[in-house]
């Protein structure tokens, strides 16, 4: 059963081999989808394109269906899967300033490196200001560090926090997900065309 | 096919960019036992840097500390392999598009140099919230969504609805 790496079933030596494959895919699908183009990815805040919207959302939702449906089936077990933990503060604050630097930069940190792959400049520009945003925070850490240690609430789901079983937030995760697609495509048609 | 009639700029449906998307996400999950990631490569650049020019300062910031160990190197992460796969498989779709080209890609209504110092001020502020959030787009919102983390939920509503707030700010750049 899965995950096969932690489980022993594939050896630990495949670890980073099958970190490059899925690099590959992950940096092909980015790219094809058109998230090495800063014009695009910040189209979804102006809304001449929701390209991020649909890309992201769908990939989040099939993300989710499958990994609980292969548990359902019992191929993965999902209680063995890591769950990013829960810094209440720092994941809102953080957040926030991510937020701000997406729309100044009009990248995040994986479309930036498809933009880097294909020889885009400001991309280069960009990844160069993460390492410094990296620097700073390291440099400066006994300021972040009430912050990025504080408001701990464990490596918590929303089963956990809500109460409300998984496959119930599936269902309605998915329903928004169809909303969201119907209300950018409503949008996209009365926001005038930006060329790019 | 026709070369000269290949538009640059078609790219695919998103909701088939999505869907394969997800499947590498749950491909991702199954192997591993962890999500996709893309801000702790750049963490672990800079850790590197750091631990090669200067070991000592390295070692004594509880920060960097955090990412050293004596046995290897800490730039030997998943995700390092993992972003190395990311340039190589952007590359061979841009490539294959004839998307592959240094330039600097901006609205017609601003310089080259207003885009540049806007792309090192939302580097800047990407990395720093990306430690704070322990995660960033990808680490945390999405691979967190695929899991219901309730932290990169968080995030991700935070990212999204932040940037939406500050578009207005901004709109000169894109629009």
């Amino acid at each position: 059963m899965g995950p096969l790496i932690p489980n022993g079933i594939i050896p630990i030596e495949w670890d980073s081999i099958i970190a490059i494959l899925i690099g590959i895919a992950f940096g092909f699908i980015l790219e094809s989808s058109g998230f090495s183009s800063s014009r695009k990815l910040a189209g979804v805040f102006y809304g001449y394109d929701f390209a991020v919207l649909k890309v992201f959302f769908t990939a989040g939702i099939v993300a989710l269906i499958g990994i609980y449906y292969m548990d359902y089936l019992g191929f993965l077990d999902v209680a063995q899967l890591y769950v990013h933990p829960t810094y209440l503060w720092g994941a809102i604050i953080g957040g926030v300033i991510m937020g701000v630097g997406f729309v100044a930069g009009g990248f995040c940190p994986g479309t930036s490196l498809c933009a880097v792959a294909i020889g885009k400049i400001d991309a280069i520009i960009y990844v160069l200001g993460i390492m410094i945003g990296v620097f700073i925070f390291s440099e400066f850490y006994p300021l972040f560090d009430e912050l990025y240690t504080g408001s701990f609430l464990g490596n918590i789901t929303l089963v956990d926090s809500l109460g409300v079983s998984p496959y119930w937030l599936i269902f309605i995760f998915a329903i928004i997900a169809i909303i969201a697609f119907v209300v950018a495509d409503f949008v996209g048609k009365k926001i005038k065309k930006v060329f790019y | 096919m026709n070369l000269e009639n290949q538009n640059k700029h078609t790219y695919w449906n998103p909701y088939f960019g999505g869907f394969l998307f997800g499947l590498v996400i749950i491909f991702t999950f199954y192997m591993t036992g962890r999500g996709l990631g893309a801000s702790g490569a750049m963490k672990s650049t800079v850790v590197a840097v750091v631990d090669t020019v200067a070991p000592t300062h390295a070692e004594n910031n509880e920060y960097y500390s955090k990412f050293i160990s004596e046995d290897k190197s800490p730039l030997d992460t998943w995700l390092i392999f993992e972003v190395i796969g990311v340039l190589l498989g952007a590359f061979i779709s841009g490539g294959l598009s004839g998307r592959i080209g240094w330039r600097v890609q901006h609205s017609p209504k601003i310089t080259s140099k207003r885009r540049l110092i806007f792309a090192l001020i939302g580097g800047i502020l990407f990395g720093l919230g990306a430690q704070i959030a322990r995660g960033c787009t990808s680490g945390a919102a999405l691979s967190g969504l695929a899991v219901l983390s309730t932290g990169g939920i968080i995030t991700m509503l935070a990212i999204f609805g932040t940037a939406y707030l500050a578009a207005y700010f901004f709109r000169k750049n894109w629009i």
